[in-house]
C-alpha cells in the first residue's frame, strides 16, 4: 500500500475528517431549522472572539491535553487505557489530600505537591488493571472502565463522609486554603488597566500540560523506555526475542498513563474548583480517547486537537445559550468529529491514498 | 506443434501494482496432458499472475483462452467453472472439520447437506482410486498429515471437476519423501489426462517432475524451454540472469574449543506438550552445526531456549558456564552482552519491527548499549549513523536508514537483521532460516557472510529446512525429528536421501 507523504498524513487526513463532520453537524442543524452559519459564527465568537473565550477553550484544552497525552501513551504500548476518567477522579483526590492536609507557604510549592499526589494516586489506579492484564491475562479494556465506576463509588463514599468538613451539607471537600490558589490567567495577564481572561478557569495548568507535551514527546521518540515502549506496541514476540519484559512494559506505561490522566486534577480540582466536588472529570477522560485518535498518538496533534475539542465544548455552550439549539447538539457534533477523525478515518485515507499514486509515479526502487 | 489446442494459453498479460510492474506481457501455451513449471525468484511475479489465473486479480492487459477458447475470469467461481483447480501453498482447509466436509464446502448442493456428503464420498472414493491419492475420507483435518493435507486441496479441485490444476510451491512443507509421493501423484494425474501448472523456485522439482519449464525474472517470462533440453545451471542462469555460486568456498580451519553444549535439553509448550525433548549436541569455535529438519519438529523451540526467550530444561554450557533457562527477559539481555548473538527463524513478528524504521531496527536488542545513550535519551543520531554504517557494509539495498522495514524486501530486510547481529562480532551466532524468503543474489551474499564468521573462529548454530544450505554450509549436520536430534553426520559423508530419511524420523538401516 502507498503511504501517504508525511504532511497530508498529519495534516490533510485530519483537516478533510473535520470538514466532512462539519459539513454533516451544519445539515443537522439546518435539519432542526436553525441557520448553521450564524451558529458556526456564535461558536467562533464565543470560544475564541475574547480572551474571556479563550480562557475557557484553554480551561478545557488543559484537561484534554492530559487525558489525550495518557490514552496515546498507553496506546504506543497496544494498551487501550479507557480508564481515564476514574484514574482522573483518583487524581482528585490526590490533589485534595495534598491540598487540605498539608500547610502550604506557596502556590508554587502546592503545585509541586499536588502534582506528585494526582499522578501518584492516578498511577496506582492504572496500576491495578495493569497487573491483572500482565499478569492474569484480564482485558485492560474490561477493566480499566471498571475501575471508572469503582473510582466514583469510592469517591462518593469518601465525600459523603471521612471528606466532607463537618456539618457541610454538600458531598464535597472543604475549600483548598488560599497559599494554594494557582494564579489563573486573569492573574498572570491583566495589568491595572486592561483586564484579561476576567473570570475565565484557564490557569497556570496550562503551562505545566504544555511541558508534559514535550516530555512525553522526548519520552516516546527519545528515551530507551519509549523505544522499548513502542517495540512492544507493535510487536510483543520482537520484544520478548529482543529481552524487553512485557510485564515490565504493561506496568510501567499504564502507571505513566494514569499518572497523567491524574495530573488532569491539578487543573480541574485545584485551578478552577479548589475543593474537590462529585463528578469533577466531567467525560473529560473519555474526550481524552477522542483526542489521542485524532492526534495521531502524537503529543503535537494532541495539543492541537485539545484545543479543537476545548473550542467545542466553549462553542457549544455559548450556542446553548444564545439559541434555540440544544446543548445536546454539541454532543452531536463531537460525536460526528470522533466518528469521522476515528472510526472512520480509512474513508478519507484509501481516497487521497489513490489520488497520490496517480500524481507520484517514481518507481519503486527494486532489489 | 501438436494439433490440439492448449489447455491455458497466456496472451500479453501485464499486471502492475501502482508504480511496481508485477507482470509484464506475459504469454505462455500449456499443451493438454502436460506439466508446466514456472520457476523464478521470489517477486518475479509468479503468484500474481496465478493470482490472475483464478480470478483473485484482473488483468490490466492481456487474455487468457482456456482449451482454445477465450475465458474471462473475473473472479475464483469462473474460475472453477472454467475447469481450474488451485493448491495453495497454505492450506484452505478447515481444521476440525473432516476430509469430507473440507471436500463438499463451497461445492454443497442443496439446503440439506446429507445428500452432497453421501455423494461426495462416491466420487471421492473413485477418485481416490483413480489417481492413487488415498485419504481417509472421515478423518478430522487436524489429525491427518501435511501431506495429506495437500492430497485433500487436490481432490477438492477434481471434486470440482478440475482440468487444470495450479500448485503454488507445493512441497514447502513437505517432507522429501512426501514431495516424491507427491511427485508420482501429478505424474498419474497427467496420464489420465489432466493438466498441471507446477510454481516453485526448487530447481529441482522442476528437473524431476515438468515436460516444459518457463522462468519469470522480475516481472517477465524470460524463457519457457523443454525440460529434458536444460541444465539445472542453465535455469539458474536465467532466473538471476548471471552465473549462480551454488556451492560456498569455506577456508580449512581446525576447530577450537567446545563453545556451546547442550544436554537434555527439554521445552513445553503452553499446552504442556513437549516440543523438544532431550536434545543434545555441542558446538565448537570455527565450525557451524547444521540442524536440518521439517519445520515444526522443535527446531524453533531450541533457537527460542538458547536466545532466552523460552523455558527449557536440562542444561546448557556456555563457554563453561552455565547457561540460565528460565526464560526470564532479563536472559535475553545476557545473552546479547556475553557474546551471543541471534538471528531469528521469523524475522517479520521477531527480528524486525516492521514500522519501525531501518536504523530503529538496527539497534533492535542492542538498545541499552551505552554507546546509543546521552544522559537519559538514546542518541538517536549515533544509531542512524550506526545503521547508516551496517547497511552499506552489508549491502541493504536502499541504503536508507530512515525507511521503514516493512518498505524493504525479503533478502534487505535479513540483511538488516545479519547486519545487527554479525557486527558485534559475536562467539556463538544462533541463526535460523538465514534464507527464507530470500531471493537467490542475496542468498549467496548471505551465506558468504555466515561462513566469513565461521572462518574467524566463531561458533555457529544453523537451523535451516533447506537441506541444500544445511549440506553447502554446515561442517557437522544434526537431523531433528519429532523434538529429538535423530543423529550426526558429516556432509561429505551424507547425501540428500539419507538425511531426508532421518527427517522423516527412519535412520538408514531401518530405511
Amino acid at each position: 500500500m502507498n503511504e501517504l507523504p508525511r504532511w497530508a498524513e498529519i495534516i490533510l487526513v485530519p483537516l478533510i475528517s473535520l470538514l466532512l463532520a462539519a459539513v454533516l453537524s451544519a445539515l443537522v442543524i439546518l435539519a432542526i431549522g436553525e441557520n448553521p452559519i450564524s451558529a458556526l459564527q456564535l461558536m467562533v465568537q464565543g470560544a475564541l472572539g475574547s480572551t474571556y473565550g479563550w480562557g475557557y477553550t484553554l480551561y478545557y484544552a488543559t484537561n484534554f491535553i492530559f487525558t489525550g497525552l495518557a490514552v496515546a501513551i498507553a496506546f504506543h504500548a497496544r494498551l487501550f487505557n479507557i480508564g481515564g476518567e476514574g484514574q482522573a477522579t483518583l487524581g482528585g483526590l490526590g490533589v485534595a489530600l495534598v491540598c487540605v492536609y498539608i500547610p502550604w507557604p506557596h502556590w508554587s510549592l502546592a503545585l509541586i505537591g499536588a502534582m506528585v499526589g494526582a499522578a501518584v494516586l492516578g498511577a496506582a489506579w492504572a496500576a491495578i488493571p495493569a497487573f491483572l492484564q500482565a499478569r492474569r491475562g484480564s482485558h485492560i479494556v474490561i477493566t480499566t472502565i471498571m475501575f471508572n465506576f469503582i473510582a466514583a463509588a469510592l469517591l462518593n463514599y469518601l465525600l459523603i463522609g471521612l471528606l466532607k468538613p463537618k456539618g457541610s451539607m454538600e458531598p464535597a471537600t472543604a475549600k483548598f486554603a488560599e497559599s494554594t490558589h494557582l494564579p489563573s490567567f486573569q492573574d498572570m495577564f491583566s495589568t491595572a488597566d486592561n483586564v484579561l481572561f476576567r473570570g475565565a478557569p484557564a490557569n497556570v495548568t496550562f503551562f505545566v500540560a504544555t511541558l508534559a507535551c514535550i516530555l512525553v514527546w522526548l519520552l516516546i521518540w527519545h528515551t530507551r523506555l519509549g523505544y522499548e515502549i513502542r517495540s512492544f506496541g507493535h510487536s510483543d514476540s520482537a520484544a520478548k526475542y529482543a529481552g524487553i519484559s512485557p510485564t515490565k512494559i504493561i506496568m510501567i506505561t499504564m502507571m505513566i498513563s494514569g499518572a497523567l490522566a491524574g495530573l488532569m486534577a491539578i487543573n480541574n480540582v485545584m485551578g478552577e474548583a479548589e475543593r474537590l466536588i462529585l463528578g469533577s472529570v466531567e467525560g473529560a477522560g473519555f474526550i481524552g480517547i477522542a483526542v489521542a485518535l485524532m492526534g495521531r498518538s502524537h503529543p503535537f496533534g494532541i495539543f492541537i486537537a485539545a484545543i479543537l475539542f476545548g473550542f467545542l465544548y466553549q462553542g457549544g455552550a455559548e450556542l446553548a445559550l444564545w439559541t434555540s439549539i440544544p446543548r445536546e447538539l454539541i454532543v452531536v457534533i463531537q460525536a460526528l468529529v470522533i466518528l469521522f477523525t476515528g472510526a472512520l478515518d480509512n474513508m478519507v485515507r484509501m481516497p487521497l491514498q489513490k489520488l497520490f499514486s496517480l500524481f507520484k509515479r517514481t518507481p519503486v526502487s527494486e532489489v | 506443434m501438436t494439433t490440439a489446442a492448449p489447455a491455458i494459453e497466456l496472451v500479453g498479460i501485464s499486471k502492475a501494482f501502482g508504480s511496481v510492474q508485477a507482470n509484464k506481457d506475459i504469454s505462455i501455451r500449456v499443451m493438454p496432458g502436460t506439466i508446466h513449471g514456472i520457476i523464478g525468484e521470489n517477486g518475479a511475479g509468479k503468484s500474481t499472475l496465478m493470482s490472475i489465473l483464478y480470478g483473485f486479480y484482473k488483468a490490466d492487459a492481456g487474455e487468457v483462452f482456456i482449451g482454445g477458447k477465450k475465458t474471462a475470469i473475473p473472479d475464483s467461481q469462473a474460475a472453477i467453472d472454467a475447469g481450474i483447480g488451485m493448491v495453495f501453498q497454505h492450506f484452505k482447509l478447515v481444521d476440525n472439520f473432516t476430509v469430507l466436509e473440507n471436500v463438499v464446502l463451497g461445492a454443497e448442493e442443496g439446503f440439506m447437506l446429507g445428500t452432497s456428503i453421501s455423494k461426495a464420498r462416491r466420487v471421492l472414493k473413485s477418485l481416490s482410486e483413480d489417481y492413487g491419492l488415498n485419504v481417509e475420507p472421515d478423518a478430522k483435518i487436524e489429525d491427518i498429515g501435511v501431506g495429506m493435507q495437500q492430497r485433500v486441496e487436490i481432490l477438492k479441485a477434481l471434486y470440482r471437476q478440475a482440468d487444470i490444476l495450479i500448485l503454488d510451491e507445493p512441497t514447502g512443507t513437505l517432507t522429501p519423501a512426501e514431495a516424491d509421493q507427491l511427485f508420482r501423484i501429478l505424474d498419474r494425474l497427467k496420464n489420465e489426462g489432466k493438466t498441471i501448472i507446477l510454481i516453485t523456485h526448487k530447481l529441482r522439482e522442476i528437473m524431476d517432475v515438468t515436460d516444459t519449464v518457463s522462468v519469470m525474472r522480475a516481472g517477465e517470462m524470460t524463457a519457457t524451454v523443454k525440460t529434458a533440453e536444460v541444465t539445472p545451471a542453465e535455469l539458474a542462469e536465467l532466473m538471476v540472469g548471471r552465473k549462480v555460486r551454488l556451492t560456498v568456498a569455506k577456508k580449512d580451519i581446525s576447530v577450537g574449543e567446545k563453545i556451546l553444549e547442550v544436554k537434555d535439553l527439554s521445552v513445553k509448550d503452553i499446552n504442556g506438550v513437549e516440543r523438544l525433548k532431550g536434545a543434545s549436541f555441542d558446538v565448537r569455535a570455527g565450525e557451524i552445526l547444521g540442524i536440518a529438519g521439517v519445520a515444526g519438529n522443535g527446531q524453533s523451540e531450541l533457537l527460542e531456549a538458547l536466545g532466552g526467550y523460552q523455558k527449557a530444561t536440562g542444561s546448557v554450557t556456555y563457554k563453561g558456564a552455565a547457561m540460565d533457562l528460565s526464560g526470564l527477559v532479563s536472559n535475553g539481555q545476557d545473552r546479547r552482552s556475553n557474546g551471543i548473538a541471534h538471528v531469528p527463524e521469523d524475522r517479520q513478528s521477531e527480528g524486525l519491527i516492521m514500522e519501525f524504521m531501518a536504523w530503529e531496527n538496527a539497534v533492535f536488542g542492542y538498545h541499552l548499549d551505552p554507546e546509543f545513550r546521552k544522559g537519559w535519551l538514546t542518541d538517536n543520531a549515533a544509531m542512524k549513523t550506526d545503521a547508516a554504517g551496517k547497511m552499506e557494509r552489508f549491502d541493504v539495498r536502499p541504503p536508507d536508514p530512515l525507511l521503514k522495514a516493512k518498505s524493504f524486501s525479503g533478502g534487505n530486510q535479513q540483511k538488516i537483521v545479519l547486519a545487527r547481529e554479525f557486527e558485534r562480532s559475536p562467539d556463538l551466532l544462533l541463526i535460523g532460516q538465514p534464507t527464507r524468503g530470500v531471493d537467490i543474489g542475496a542468498i549467496e551474499f548471505i551465506h558468504q557472510s555466515i561462513v566469513e564468521l565461521r572462518d574467524q573462529g566463531k561458533a555457529i548454530l544453523l537451523v535451516s529446512v533447506e537441506l541444500d544450505e544445511i549440506l553447502a554450509l554446515s561442517d557437522r549436520i544434526a537431523v531433528m525429528f519429532d523434538g529429538r536430534i535423530m543423529g550426526e553426520r558429516r556432509p561429505s559423508e551424507t547425501d540428500e536421501s539419507e538425511l531426508g530419511l532421518m527427517m522423516a524420523g527412519m535412520t538408514k538401516d531401518v530405511a
